[in-house]
């Protein structure tokens, strides 16, 4: 574990969420050279999708997409020495590493893999026992204590930083899969484990954990939604991942593999800097508190972007939970209306229906109209549509009962026949009936969450 | 003068729960300080007035020539329980760069600003 002042580590981003591009993890480890591949594969109700998953199967409850990824890295991983971290565990990282280890035994491989796997973050099967110890698990918007909604609690994961990927690494493995880790751990780990830094040098820990914002969103900061400029960004169709160049002092330059599209630069990186913001002075991670007000950009030559400045605070004795709860039923149906006066023909629709669900006397938690080609980014910030050639009724509801609901779907269709006029685009049938599981954010005392770390080979 | 917020800066959003955030982040760094002057709390509470039911909170990056903004109460309940085409706060950073500006005169021509086009 050297850590002099001219190494450089690279960790390259190959998934910003379950359901990124297949190819760009194999584009990664193929493109030039990389020692870490970084996928992240959790959104905040993928938890519980794979919660449903594992119930219905027990090996199932992981991202299957990370099986295809390491398949298409195989080779990079056993003869270049490549290392994969991601957190496809979901809510079996267990099963995840053995189907891992399946695919490496086909191709002849398995000999050359040591998977490390993360696990302890599943808080589900103590949930009553920290309840009645005390841990309200209070939602961290309402206010609202977990137990009003304990009986329809479908997962519960705290989000868990660097520290046991960093020994899953130290214990000599090249792929460490885990279940809930920060997005950010993912990138901040090999940098520890490399650099050799402290738990409590705290501007570095910063530093790692704004590496792995910047690059956990994917193509998001190399050009990929990017405002600035965007027309003249070229080749997306070719778009290159960033990846991180990381040195032991904490500074590192976000890059990408020549030729390939997208562009990196300051204003790329400021848009991902920003993006899903709370506070920038205090950005917590189990690990650290990382302040954004201190991170500098410096333009590095083409497509290459330095970062530096940046100041961390020590962590908090928290960790964040992420709870999934079943939270009642929504539908949206949607009918398009054609020029002339089509935003007219759309509001008198609107009304129609509205009187139709009174009339019946259904009531809903929710029920939004939108206008889509009018209205429904922008409300009433938007300017006047003037002559629309369509616009695009789209009402929602939602409400605890599942009958409800499904009686509103029904009342989609006929007014293709029994309302206004010049109306099409319902060929996709009655809107569907959704289960929402929502999403339900807490704390819990740190000392409660002991993370184990197993080596399998 | 009239002029565009969407001439002078870009801008990112996202979500978390209910809460949409938007980073705003000048286009020239020497048309930061103009922005943070502009873009107060109250402007931009008046901005989204009847497009989001919360407050507004407002953070200053001059690191990054950037601001960042909470529009709480903006997402339907976000997430999954939203049923806004926009569940997920992605274009209200557009929404805020509607924003029109009025600057005196002097300042906007040594600022070198562009002018609003006439509607």
């Amino acid at each position: 574990m050297s850590s002099t002042p001219d190494k450089i580590i690279r960790v390259a981003s190959g998934q910003g969420f379950w359901g990124d591009w297949l190819d760009a993890p194999r584009r990664q480890v193929e493109g030039g050279p990389v020692d870490y591949l970084m996928l992240d594969y959790l959104a905040e109700v993928t938890m519980s999708i794979l919660q449903k998953q594992k119930e219905r199967d027990p090996k199932m409850g992981y991202a299957r997409d990370f099986i295809g990824a390491m398949e298409s890295v195989l080779p990079a991983v056993t003869d270049r020495g490549v290392k994969v971290i991601a957190n496809a565990g979901g809510v079996n990282p267990v099963a995840c590493a053995h189907a891992v280890l399946d695919v490496a035994r086909e191709r002849g491989a398995a000999g050359k893999l040591k998977i490390g796997v993360v696990t302890g973050d599943d808080l589900l099967p103590r949930l009553d026992e920290l309840i009645a110890s005390g841990h309200a698990l209070t939602h961290m918007e309402t206010g609202q204590p977990l137990s009003t909604v304990r009986d329809r609690v479908l997962s519960a994961n705290a989000y868990i930083g660097s520290t046991p990927i960093v020994e899953a690494l130290a214990r000599g493995a090249n792929v460490v899969v885990t279940g809930r880790s920060t997005d950010t751990a993912l990138t901040m780990a090999p940098l520890r484990h490399e650099f050799g830094w402290g738990a409590d040098e705290w501007d570095k820990l910063a530093a790692g954990i704004i590496a792995g914002h910047i690059i956990e969103c994917g193509a998001q900061c190399s050009g990929g939604n990017c405002m600035y400029d965007w027309r003249n960004i070229p080749d997306l169709a070719n778009i290159g991942y960033p990846i991180v160049e990381a040195r032991a002092d904490g500074t590192f330059t976000v890059v990408k593999h020549p030729n390939t599209g997208g562009r990196i630069n300051v204003p790329s990186v400021s848009e991902q800097c920003v993006y899903e913001m709370g506070d920038p002075h205090s950005y917590i991670t189990p690990d650290v508190v990382a302040d954004f007000t201190t991170i500098h950009l410096a333009a590095d030559g083409e497509n290459r972007v330095r970062v530096f400045g940046i100041k961390g605070r020590p962590a908090t004795d928290k960790l964040k939970v992420s709870i999934a709860y079943r939270a009642g039923f929504k539908a949206v149906g949607t009918l398009v209306y054609s020029w002339p006066d089509a935003l007219e023909k759309a509001q008198l629709a609107d009304r129609v229906l509205r009187q139709r669900l009174d009339t019946m006397g259904l009531t809903f938690d929710s029920l939004l109209t939108e206008f889509v080609g009018v209205s429904s980014t922008h409300g009433p910030l938007a300017v006047s549509p003037g002559e629309a050639p369509e616009v695009q009724l789209r009402v929602g509801v939602r409400s605890p009962d599942r009958k409800t609901v499904e009686r509103f779907t029904r009342e989609i269709a006929p007014l293709v026949l029994n309302g206004p006029p010049s109306v099409t685009g319902f060929a996709g049938g009655r809107p569907k009936v959704e289960e929402i599981v929502a999403y339900w954010p807490a704390l819990v005392d740190k000392t409660v969450v002991q993370t184990r770390v197993e080596v399998l080979s | 003068m009239k002029v565009r917020l969407l001439d002078l800066a870009h801008a990112r959003s996202g979500d978390k729960g209910d809460t949409a955030n938007v980073g705003v982040i000048a286009l020239e760094p020497r048309w930061y300080p103009l922005i943070a002057e502009q873009l107060t709390l109250n402007r931009v509470r008046d901005h989204f007035k009847g497009i989001i039911t919360g407050d507004v909170e407002r953070f200053e990056l001059p690191n990054l020539n950037a601001l960042n903004f909470l529009l709480h109460g903006a997402l339907d309940g976000g997430g999954t329980l939203s049923l806004k085409t926009d569940a997920q706060g992605k274009v209200f950073s557009t929404a805020m760069l509607r924003m029109i500006l009025d600057i005196p005169d002097d300042r906007a021509a040594a600022l070198g600003l562009p002018a609003a086009p006439v509607p």
